[in-house]
Protein backbone atom coordinates (compact mmCIF):
# COMPACT_ATOMS: atom_id res chain seq x y z
CA UNK A 1 0.00 0.00 0.00
CA UNK A 2 1.33 3.45 -0.84
CA UNK A 3 1.25 6.52 1.39
CA UNK A 4 -1.94 7.56 -0.39
CA UNK A 5 -3.80 4.95 1.70
CA UNK A 6 -6.42 4.50 -1.01
CA UNK A 7 -7.22 0.97 0.13
CA UNK A 8 -8.43 2.35 3.49
CA UNK A 9 -11.04 4.61 1.93
CA UNK A 10 -14.68 3.50 1.86
CA UNK A 11 -14.67 3.92 -1.90
CA UNK A 12 -15.46 1.11 -4.33
CA UNK A 13 -13.29 0.30 -7.31
CA UNK A 14 -15.86 1.94 -9.58
CA UNK A 15 -15.84 4.94 -7.25
CA UNK A 16 -12.07 5.31 -7.57
CA UNK A 17 -12.33 5.03 -11.33
CA UNK A 18 -14.93 7.79 -11.31
CA UNK A 19 -12.84 10.06 -9.06
CA UNK A 20 -9.61 9.47 -10.98
CA UNK A 21 -11.24 10.03 -14.31
CA UNK A 22 -13.06 13.18 -13.14
CA UNK A 23 -9.78 14.57 -11.77
CA UNK A 24 -7.95 13.78 -15.00
CA UNK A 25 -10.71 15.41 -17.02
CA UNK A 26 -10.50 18.60 -14.97
CA UNK A 27 -6.73 18.75 -14.70
CA UNK A 28 -5.56 18.04 -18.22
CA UNK A 29 -7.03 21.11 -19.94
CA UNK A 30 -5.72 23.37 -17.17
CA UNK A 31 -2.17 22.05 -16.71
CA UNK A 32 -0.71 24.53 -19.17
CA UNK A 33 2.92 24.28 -18.05
CA UNK A 34 3.00 20.59 -18.95
CA UNK A 35 2.12 21.48 -22.54
CA UNK A 36 5.05 23.85 -22.88
CA UNK A 37 8.01 22.86 -20.69
CA UNK A 38 10.21 19.75 -20.49
CA UNK A 39 8.78 17.15 -18.13
CA UNK A 40 10.97 14.63 -16.35
CA UNK A 41 9.68 11.79 -14.23
CA UNK A 42 7.69 10.85 -12.31
CA UNK A 43 10.61 9.85 -10.10
CA UNK A 44 8.47 8.65 -7.21
CA UNK A 45 7.29 9.93 -3.85
CA UNK A 46 10.67 9.35 -2.24
CA UNK A 47 12.47 11.60 -4.73
CA UNK A 48 13.23 14.67 -2.66
CA UNK A 49 15.56 16.97 -4.58
CA UNK A 50 16.77 17.98 -8.02
CA UNK A 51 20.49 17.83 -8.68
CA UNK A 52 21.73 21.26 -9.74
CA UNK A 53 25.35 20.20 -10.32
CA UNK A 54 26.56 23.17 -8.32
CA UNK A 55 28.30 23.56 -4.99
CA UNK A 56 28.76 26.21 -2.32
CA UNK A 57 31.94 26.80 -0.39
CA UNK A 58 32.05 25.66 3.20
CA UNK A 59 34.23 27.51 5.63
CA UNK A 60 36.85 25.53 7.38
CA UNK A 61 36.99 21.77 7.01
CA UNK A 62 37.22 19.55 10.11
CA UNK A 63 40.92 19.01 9.48
CA UNK A 64 43.75 21.22 8.33
CA UNK A 65 44.74 21.18 4.66
CA UNK A 66 41.30 20.03 3.51
CA UNK A 67 39.01 21.92 1.16
CA UNK A 68 35.27 21.35 1.31
CA UNK A 69 32.20 22.31 -0.66
CA UNK A 70 28.56 21.40 -0.24
CA UNK A 71 26.30 20.22 -3.08
CA UNK A 72 23.39 22.49 -3.92
CA UNK A 73 20.05 20.91 -4.68
CA UNK A 74 16.57 22.19 -5.35
CA UNK A 75 14.15 20.44 -2.95
CA UNK A 76 10.92 19.15 -4.42
CA UNK A 77 7.78 20.93 -3.31
CA UNK A 78 4.61 19.08 -2.33
CA UNK A 79 1.27 20.54 -3.35
CA UNK A 80 -1.91 19.25 -1.80
CA UNK A 81 -5.53 20.23 -2.39
CA UNK A 82 -8.06 18.77 0.06
CA UNK A 83 -11.63 17.99 -0.90
CA UNK A 84 -14.55 15.95 0.37
CA UNK A 85 -17.08 13.82 -1.46
CA UNK A 86 -20.46 12.94 0.04
CA UNK A 87 -20.76 9.19 0.55
CA UNK A 88 -24.33 9.39 -0.75
CA UNK A 89 -22.97 10.74 -4.04
CA UNK A 90 -20.46 7.90 -4.33
CA UNK A 91 -23.22 5.39 -3.57
CA UNK A 92 -25.40 7.00 -6.23
CA UNK A 93 -22.56 6.70 -8.75
CA UNK A 94 -22.18 3.02 -7.84
CA UNK A 95 -25.87 2.56 -8.65
CA UNK A 96 -25.28 4.12 -12.04
CA UNK A 97 -26.05 7.79 -11.45
CA UNK A 98 -24.38 9.88 -14.13
CA UNK A 99 -24.61 13.16 -12.26
CA UNK A 100 -22.71 12.52 -9.01
CA UNK A 101 -21.80 15.82 -7.36
CA UNK A 102 -18.01 16.06 -7.53
CA UNK A 103 -17.82 19.83 -7.46
CA UNK A 104 -15.34 19.90 -4.57
CA UNK A 105 -13.00 17.64 -6.54
CA UNK A 106 -13.37 19.87 -9.60
CA UNK A 107 -12.50 22.95 -7.55
CA UNK A 108 -9.50 21.26 -5.94
CA UNK A 109 -8.23 20.09 -9.34
CA UNK A 110 -8.54 23.57 -10.79
CA UNK A 111 -6.75 25.14 -7.83
CA UNK A 112 -3.93 22.61 -8.09
CA UNK A 113 -3.50 23.40 -11.79
CA UNK A 114 -3.46 27.13 -11.03
CA UNK A 115 -0.78 26.58 -8.38
CA UNK A 116 1.39 24.49 -10.69
CA UNK A 117 1.08 26.98 -13.57
CA UNK A 118 1.71 29.99 -11.32
CA UNK A 119 4.82 28.40 -9.83
CA UNK A 120 6.23 27.58 -13.28
CA UNK A 121 5.43 30.86 -15.00
CA UNK A 122 5.67 33.37 -12.16
CA UNK A 123 7.77 31.54 -9.57
CA UNK A 124 7.33 30.73 -5.91
CA UNK A 125 9.91 32.28 -3.67
CA UNK A 126 9.22 30.14 -0.59
CA UNK A 127 9.75 27.00 -2.66
CA UNK A 128 12.93 28.30 -4.26
CA UNK A 129 11.31 28.33 -7.70
CA UNK A 130 12.09 31.16 -10.11
CA UNK A 131 9.36 31.37 -12.73
CA UNK A 132 9.78 31.70 -16.48
CA UNK A 133 8.47 35.28 -16.67
CA UNK A 134 10.52 36.49 -13.69
CA UNK A 135 13.70 34.85 -14.98
CA UNK A 136 13.46 36.36 -18.46
CA UNK A 137 16.01 39.12 -19.09
CA UNK A 138 13.86 40.50 -21.93
CA UNK A 139 11.76 43.53 -21.17
CA UNK A 140 8.11 42.56 -20.78
CA UNK A 141 5.89 43.66 -23.66
CA UNK A 142 2.65 45.36 -22.65
CA UNK A 143 -0.35 43.66 -24.25
CA UNK A 144 -2.75 46.60 -24.03
CA UNK A 145 -6.48 46.43 -24.67
CA UNK A 146 -6.38 46.32 -28.46
CA UNK A 147 -6.44 42.62 -29.35
CA UNK A 148 -5.71 43.30 -32.99
CA UNK A 149 -2.23 44.38 -31.95
CA UNK A 150 -1.48 41.05 -30.27
CA UNK A 151 0.09 39.48 -33.39
CA UNK A 152 2.52 42.41 -33.47
CA UNK A 153 3.41 41.89 -29.78
CA UNK A 154 3.92 38.17 -30.26
CA UNK A 155 6.03 38.77 -33.37
CA UNK A 156 8.11 41.27 -31.38
CA UNK A 157 8.62 38.68 -28.64
CA UNK A 158 9.75 36.08 -31.18
CA UNK A 159 12.11 38.60 -32.72
CA UNK A 160 13.65 39.15 -29.26
CA UNK A 161 14.09 35.39 -28.87
CA UNK A 162 15.71 35.08 -32.30
CA UNK A 163 18.03 38.00 -31.50
CA UNK A 164 19.08 36.09 -28.38
CA UNK A 165 19.80 33.00 -30.49
CA UNK A 166 16.80 31.07 -29.22
CA UNK A 167 15.18 29.00 -31.96
CA UNK A 168 11.62 27.68 -32.22
CA UNK A 169 9.08 26.29 -32.36
CA UNK A 170 7.49 28.71 -29.94
CA UNK A 171 4.50 28.32 -27.67
CA UNK A 172 2.21 30.87 -26.06
CA UNK A 173 0.68 30.59 -22.60
CA UNK A 174 -2.32 32.89 -22.22
CA UNK A 175 -3.89 33.82 -18.90
CA UNK A 176 -7.67 33.18 -18.91
CA UNK A 177 -8.63 36.83 -19.46
CA UNK A 178 -6.30 37.24 -22.44
CA UNK A 179 -7.29 33.85 -23.83
CA UNK A 180 -10.97 34.78 -23.77
CA UNK A 181 -10.25 38.07 -25.58
CA UNK A 182 -8.18 36.28 -28.23
CA UNK A 183 -10.86 33.66 -28.76
CA UNK A 184 -13.55 36.31 -29.24
CA UNK A 185 -11.56 38.40 -31.68
CA UNK A 186 -11.53 38.29 -35.45
CA UNK A 187 -9.24 40.62 -37.31
CA UNK A 188 -10.21 42.74 -40.31
CA UNK A 189 -11.62 40.35 -42.86
CA UNK A 190 -12.90 37.97 -40.19
CA UNK A 191 -9.75 35.88 -39.82
CA UNK A 192 -9.64 34.45 -36.28
CA UNK A 193 -6.91 36.01 -34.17
CA UNK A 194 -6.14 32.61 -32.64
CA UNK A 195 -5.23 31.19 -36.06
CA UNK A 196 -3.07 34.19 -36.92
CA UNK A 197 -1.12 33.82 -33.67
CA UNK A 198 -0.71 30.09 -34.24
CA UNK A 199 0.81 30.77 -37.67
CA UNK A 200 3.31 33.22 -36.20
CA UNK A 201 4.33 30.84 -33.43
CA UNK A 202 4.30 27.52 -35.33
CA UNK A 203 3.51 26.05 -31.92
CA UNK A 204 0.64 25.66 -29.47
CA UNK A 205 -1.44 28.37 -27.82
CA UNK A 206 -2.39 27.24 -24.36
CA UNK A 207 -5.10 28.35 -21.92
CA UNK A 208 -3.16 28.88 -18.73
CA UNK A 209 -5.10 29.56 -15.53
CA UNK A 210 -2.74 31.07 -12.98
CA UNK A 211 -0.80 33.04 -15.60
CA UNK A 212 -0.97 36.83 -15.52
CA UNK A 213 -0.91 38.24 -19.05
CA UNK A 214 0.91 35.86 -21.38
CA UNK A 215 4.30 34.28 -21.99
CA UNK A 216 5.99 33.41 -25.29
CA UNK A 217 8.58 30.67 -24.91
CA UNK A 218 10.70 28.37 -27.00
CA UNK A 219 9.76 24.71 -27.20
CA UNK A 220 13.13 23.61 -28.60
CA UNK A 221 13.78 21.76 -25.33
CA UNK A 222 16.35 21.97 -22.56
CA UNK A 223 15.34 25.46 -21.41
CA UNK A 224 12.56 24.93 -18.86
CA UNK A 225 12.73 21.86 -16.66
CA UNK A 226 9.81 20.47 -14.67
CA UNK A 227 10.82 17.53 -12.51
CA UNK A 228 8.01 15.41 -11.13
CA UNK A 229 8.45 13.33 -7.99
CA UNK A 230 4.99 11.91 -7.50
CA UNK A 231 2.71 12.82 -10.37
CA UNK A 232 -0.72 14.09 -9.40
CA UNK A 233 -2.63 11.44 -7.45
CA UNK A 234 -5.68 11.21 -5.22
CA UNK A 235 -5.07 10.11 -1.66
CA UNK A 236 -7.33 9.31 1.29
CA UNK A 237 -7.36 11.38 4.51
CA UNK A 238 -10.33 10.18 6.58
CA UNK A 239 -14.10 9.71 6.54
CA UNK A 240 -17.24 9.76 8.65
CA UNK A 241 -20.80 8.62 8.02
CA UNK A 242 -21.46 11.54 5.68
CA UNK A 243 -18.35 12.20 3.65
CA UNK A 244 -14.98 10.89 2.52
CA UNK A 245 -12.17 13.39 2.77
CA UNK A 246 -9.58 13.01 0.05
CA UNK A 247 -6.82 15.09 -1.46
CA UNK A 248 -5.03 15.71 -4.71
CA UNK A 249 -1.29 15.68 -4.30
CA UNK A 250 1.90 16.00 -6.28
CA UNK A 251 5.56 16.79 -5.71
CA UNK A 252 7.75 18.64 -8.20
CA UNK A 253 10.54 21.11 -8.76
CA UNK A 254 10.97 23.58 -11.58
CA UNK A 255 14.00 25.43 -12.83
CA UNK A 256 14.86 27.68 -15.74
CA UNK A 257 18.04 26.66 -17.57
CA UNK A 258 17.89 29.37 -20.26
CA UNK A 259 16.26 32.53 -18.93
CA UNK A 260 16.47 34.25 -22.33
CA UNK A 261 14.28 31.57 -23.95
CA UNK A 262 11.04 33.33 -22.93
CA UNK A 263 9.42 36.77 -23.13
CA UNK A 264 6.63 37.91 -20.82
CA UNK A 265 3.64 39.81 -22.21
CA UNK A 266 2.16 41.82 -19.39
CA UNK A 267 -1.41 42.95 -18.86
CA UNK A 268 -2.05 46.61 -19.36
CA UNK B 1 -15.36 -17.05 -15.14
CA UNK B 2 -11.76 -17.24 -13.99
CA UNK B 3 -9.48 -14.44 -12.90
CA UNK B 4 -6.46 -15.57 -14.84
CA UNK B 5 -5.60 -12.11 -16.12
CA UNK B 6 -3.92 -11.70 -12.72
CA UNK B 7 -0.49 -13.17 -12.27
CA UNK B 8 -0.39 -12.27 -8.59
CA UNK B 9 -3.12 -12.61 -5.92
CA UNK B 10 -5.69 -9.93 -6.89
CA UNK B 11 -6.27 -8.93 -3.26
CA UNK B 12 -2.61 -7.94 -3.01
CA UNK B 13 -2.70 -5.78 -6.15
CA UNK B 14 -3.51 -2.06 -6.09
CA UNK B 15 -6.74 -1.13 -7.82
CA UNK B 16 -4.91 0.65 -10.65
CA UNK B 17 -2.80 -2.42 -11.38
CA UNK B 18 -5.93 -4.56 -11.53
CA UNK B 19 -7.47 -2.13 -14.00
CA UNK B 20 -4.25 -2.13 -16.02
CA UNK B 21 -4.22 -5.95 -16.08
CA UNK B 22 -7.85 -6.07 -17.24
CA UNK B 23 -7.10 -3.78 -20.13
CA UNK B 24 -4.01 -5.84 -21.02
CA UNK B 25 -6.24 -8.93 -21.12
CA UNK B 26 -8.78 -7.07 -23.23
CA UNK B 27 -6.04 -5.96 -25.65
CA UNK B 28 -4.92 -9.59 -26.03
CA UNK B 29 -8.48 -10.73 -26.70
CA UNK B 30 -9.02 -8.07 -29.34
CA UNK B 31 -5.73 -8.99 -31.06
CA UNK B 32 -6.71 -12.68 -31.05
CA UNK B 33 -10.12 -11.85 -32.48
CA UNK B 34 -8.54 -9.80 -35.29
CA UNK B 35 -6.32 -12.78 -36.13
CA UNK B 36 -9.29 -15.15 -36.12
CA UNK B 37 -11.39 -12.92 -38.39
CA UNK B 38 -8.46 -12.54 -40.75
CA UNK B 39 -8.26 -16.32 -41.05
CA UNK B 40 -12.03 -16.77 -41.42
CA UNK B 41 -12.15 -14.12 -44.13
CA UNK B 42 -9.31 -15.83 -45.96
CA UNK B 43 -11.41 -18.98 -46.42
CA UNK B 44 -15.01 -17.72 -46.48
CA UNK B 45 -16.56 -17.34 -49.95
CA UNK B 46 -20.11 -16.28 -49.04
CA UNK B 47 -20.19 -12.52 -49.70
CA UNK B 48 -22.81 -11.77 -47.03
CA UNK B 49 -20.90 -13.71 -44.40
CA UNK B 50 -17.71 -11.93 -45.45
CA UNK B 51 -19.40 -8.54 -45.08
CA UNK B 52 -20.59 -9.38 -41.57
CA UNK B 53 -17.18 -10.65 -40.49
CA UNK B 54 -15.41 -7.72 -42.08
CA UNK B 55 -17.62 -5.37 -40.12
CA UNK B 56 -16.97 -7.35 -36.91
CA UNK B 57 -13.22 -7.27 -37.51
CA UNK B 58 -13.41 -3.48 -37.82
CA UNK B 59 -14.97 -3.38 -34.36
CA UNK B 60 -12.11 -5.50 -32.98
CA UNK B 61 -9.56 -3.10 -34.49
CA UNK B 62 -11.38 -0.18 -32.88
CA UNK B 63 -11.47 -1.93 -29.49
CA UNK B 64 -7.79 -2.85 -29.84
CA UNK B 65 -6.92 0.81 -30.45
CA UNK B 66 -9.02 1.97 -27.50
CA UNK B 67 -7.38 -0.56 -25.18
CA UNK B 68 -3.95 0.43 -26.39
CA UNK B 69 -4.66 4.14 -25.95
CA UNK B 70 -5.87 3.52 -22.39
CA UNK B 71 -2.71 1.59 -21.50
CA UNK B 72 -0.44 4.19 -23.07
CA UNK B 73 -2.17 7.00 -21.18
CA UNK B 74 -1.24 5.19 -17.98
CA UNK B 75 2.41 4.79 -19.01
CA UNK B 76 3.85 8.11 -20.18
CA UNK B 77 7.24 6.64 -21.09
CA UNK B 78 5.71 3.91 -23.27
CA UNK B 79 3.41 6.48 -24.79
CA UNK B 80 6.44 8.53 -25.78
CA UNK B 81 8.08 5.47 -27.37
CA UNK B 82 4.85 4.52 -29.14
CA UNK B 83 4.57 8.03 -30.56
CA UNK B 84 7.88 7.48 -32.35
CA UNK B 85 6.70 4.18 -33.85
CA UNK B 86 3.01 4.47 -34.68
CA UNK B 87 1.78 6.14 -37.87
CA UNK B 88 5.31 6.73 -39.17
CA UNK B 89 6.48 5.84 -42.66
CA UNK B 90 9.79 4.05 -43.11
CA UNK B 91 11.54 1.25 -41.28
CA UNK B 92 9.47 0.11 -38.30
CA UNK B 93 12.39 -1.50 -36.47
CA UNK B 94 14.57 1.56 -36.91
CA UNK B 95 11.80 3.81 -35.60
CA UNK B 96 11.36 1.46 -32.64
CA UNK B 97 15.03 1.52 -31.75
CA UNK B 98 15.31 5.29 -32.17
CA UNK B 99 12.15 6.04 -30.18
CA UNK B 100 13.17 3.70 -27.37
CA UNK B 101 16.65 5.18 -27.18
CA UNK B 102 15.37 8.75 -27.15
CA UNK B 103 12.73 8.09 -24.53
CA UNK B 104 14.58 5.73 -22.22
CA UNK B 105 18.10 7.10 -22.31
CA UNK B 106 17.44 9.90 -19.89
CA UNK B 107 14.89 7.88 -17.91
CA UNK B 108 17.28 4.97 -17.39
CA UNK B 109 20.07 7.30 -16.31
CA UNK B 110 17.76 8.70 -13.68
CA UNK B 111 16.73 5.21 -12.57
CA UNK B 112 13.08 5.76 -13.41
CA UNK B 113 10.81 2.72 -13.28
CA UNK B 114 9.76 1.59 -16.75
CA UNK B 115 6.78 -0.38 -15.50
CA UNK B 116 3.43 0.92 -14.23
CA UNK B 117 2.40 0.53 -10.61
CA UNK B 118 2.09 4.10 -9.41
CA UNK B 119 -1.30 5.14 -8.14
CA UNK B 120 -1.02 8.54 -9.79
CA UNK B 121 -3.47 9.78 -12.40
CA UNK B 122 -0.79 9.12 -15.02
CA UNK B 123 -0.99 12.60 -16.54
CA UNK B 124 2.74 13.21 -17.05
CA UNK B 125 3.77 15.45 -19.90
CA UNK B 126 1.01 16.94 -22.04
CA UNK B 127 3.39 18.31 -24.62
CA UNK B 128 2.46 17.63 -28.22
CA UNK B 129 5.26 19.58 -29.91
CA UNK B 130 8.58 17.79 -29.57
CA UNK B 131 11.87 19.57 -29.97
Amino acid sequence: MSHLLREHAPVTEAGWELLDSEARERLEPALAARRLVDFSGPHGWQHSATNLGRVEQLGEAPAEGIGAVRRLVLPLTELRADFAVARAELAAADRGAEDADLEALDTAAHQLAIAENAAVFHGWEAAGIVGIAAASPHEAIALGEDCERYPRHVAKAIEALLQAGVGGPYGLALGPGVYARVLETSEHGGYPLLEHLREILSGPIVWAPGVQGAVVLSLRGGDFLFESGEDIAIGYADHDAEAVRLYLEESFSFRVATPEAAVALSNG
Amino acid sequence: MGFDQYHEPPEELPQQTRTFARLCASLTEEAEAIGWYEQRLAVETDEDARAVMHDAMGEEYKHFCMDLEFLLRRTPLWREIAAGILFQDGDIVEHGEAAEEAATEGAAERGEPLAPGSESLGIGSLREVRS
